[in-house]
């Protein structure tokens, strides 16, 4: 660029975008997350769950993705949308949240986050394809938002984002409470990912959880399997008495050849 | 002949069968796109006395069907030998009419769903706008797949009593009106039994607006809401 960027979104690459597709060249598919990703805000903090099935187009990419991602010691945030967005965005914002650790000596406020989270995503104008569940837990007490791609967010008590989130919100809007215990709101969380990914293709696989308190974070990784395989073969193979035809028998007495004596185990030399 | 456009129209449509029979439950609004113009819309109605039809789409589209299945049923009574339409025959003949008119690129904007009890056995089916059709032991249009399907699936029993279908129901009803836009507090339930069809008077649901975290959520986060 001859003249220095003043900041903003450059759209040069856009404009070669347009020009490949008005030649007929084919975009390359995203990795996508169609999700189920929510959180909801319990007596003592908050729990975040997410699937973890990771889709590129119609073929699931990755079974077993981690869809929460670490912000900070106190704050997580669960993404959906395209998965390098929300793992580079939420990426960034955790190193920018870091280095301001260390300038101002605090924990940090889950406001920081998201107002870090909400500047980046508008001034991209809603490109940069991540829709995200942010919670966390400091000196103020628990918080629960959702940041939309185009940057704007809710603060919310409870909270569904991605394709399975109609399917979590409705077990939501049927059973949260004001003051949930823990317990409780770990079933709920459970509850309303497994109704997304039983009832959405976009999401699958099982079901991530993360429990955030003020005394710590409980994360939860595969807290339940829901693809489980109806057959697993078994190594050896056994098979049934019968099921193999006996064609000659002979049956050899070995006390001729060998002496059986009674006797004390020895010590195994294990180092 | 170009494909036509919905004008007033209606959301969801439930459906679910428990152990005696079938309920079938919906809203009573009929909207013009974002308006909520006709407040007091009757979108179940009873075919016979084995059967009822819940419709959501277009409403003048629902009151044409309404016309060609009473017909059938004007048919059925003047022939004066006790028979009429059985519900999986309803269902049929309103996958064939919708199919066809599809096919002439002219379609009944509806998402139609069948109730009935006929032989011990309750029916449940649904008619698509482009001649999709199945039958399944629950069932919902529109929203009602996304909001109310997730929940019927976790709780549904094939012997269910009135009782537990009827709070599912309800369930799934609240959960519709919360989420939905065009939507309102005002339903309808019908249900098709042993004894017969009774459509109920309409009927509003108690909600919840007031969780403690709903006021004031900017509190901890200004510039938030």
């Amino acid at each position: 660029m001859e003249t220095a960027q003043q900041g903003g979104f450059s759209f040069d690459l856009c404009k070669r975008n347009e020009f490949f597709a008005a030649k007929g060249v084919q975009h390359p598919g995203f990795t996508k997350t169609g999700t189920t990703i929510a959180g909801l805000i319990f007596k003592d903090g908050v729990v975040l769950g997410a699937d973890t099935r990771s889709t590129a187009g119609s073929t699931v990419a990755d079974k077993n993705c981690e869809k929460i991602h670490f912000i900070a010691p106190n704050i997580y945030c669960c993404g959906a949308g395209t998965a390098a967005d929300t793992e580079n965005v939420t990426g960034m914002v955790a190193s920018q949240l870091e280095l301001h650790r260390y300038a101002t000596g605090t924990q940090s406020r889950v406001v920081t986050a998201m107002t870090l989270l909400k500047g980046h995503l508008f001034k991209y104008q809603g490109h940069v394809s991540a829709a995200l569940v942010l919670g966390g837990v400091d000196f103020r007490g628990p918080h629960l938002f959702t940041v939309y791609p185009h940057g704007s967010t809710d603060s919310l008590p409870f909270a569904t984002m991605g394709s399975g989130s109609l399917n979590a919100m409705a077990v939501f809007e049927a059973g949260f409470k004001d003051d949930m215990s823990r317990e409780e709101a770990m079933a709920l969380v459970a509850r309303a990912i497994r109704s997304g990914v039983m009832n959405d293709l976009g999401s699958g696989s099982n079901v991530d959880l993360c429990i955030i308190t003020k005394d710590g974070v409980e994360y939860l990784r595969n807290h339940e399997y829901l693809q489980t395989k109806t057959y697993e073969r078994q190594f050896p193979q056994k098979f049934a008495s019968g099921s193999v035809p006996v064609v000659r028998e002979r049956v050899y007495d070995i006390r001729r050849a060998v002496q059986v004596v009674e006797g004390e185990p020895m010590e195994m030399e294990v180092s | 002949m170009p494909c036509r456009y919905p004008y007033v129209t209606g959301t969801s449509m439930l459906g679910i069968t428990y152990k005696d029979g079938v309920l079938l439950a919906s809203d009573t609004l009929g909207a013009y796109g974002s308006t909520k113009r006709y407040k007091s819309f009757e979108r179940i109605r009873k075919v016979n006395d084995v059967c009822v039809l819940g419709a959501s789409g277009e409403l003048s589209d629902f009151q044409y069907i309404m016309r060609l299945l009473e017909e059938l049923s004007d048919d059925d009574f003047c022939m004066d030998d006790g028979h009429h339409l059985k519900p999986a025959e309803v269902h049929s003949y309103l996958c064939r009419v919708l199919y066809n008119r599809r096919n002439k690129f002219d379609p009944l904007w509806n998402s139609l769903v069948v109730g009935g009890f006929y032989a011990g056995q309750p029916f449940l089916g649904t008619v698509g706008m482009i001649g999709t059709n199945y039958t399944d032991v629950h069932l919902a249009t529109g929203f009602g797949n996304h909001l109310a399907r997730p929940l019927m699936r976790e709780k549904h029993r094939p012997d269910m009593s009135e009782e537990e279908a009827t709070e599912l129901m309800r369930e799934c009803l609240k959960v519709c009106y919360y989420r939905d836009k065009n939507s309102i507090n005002k339903f309808q339930m019908a249900k098709v039994s042993a004894e017969g069809v009774t459509i109920s008077e309409p009927f509003a649901l108690e909600t919840d607006w007031k969780y403690k975290l709903f006021e004031n959520p900017a509190a901890n986060a200004a510039g938030a809401w």
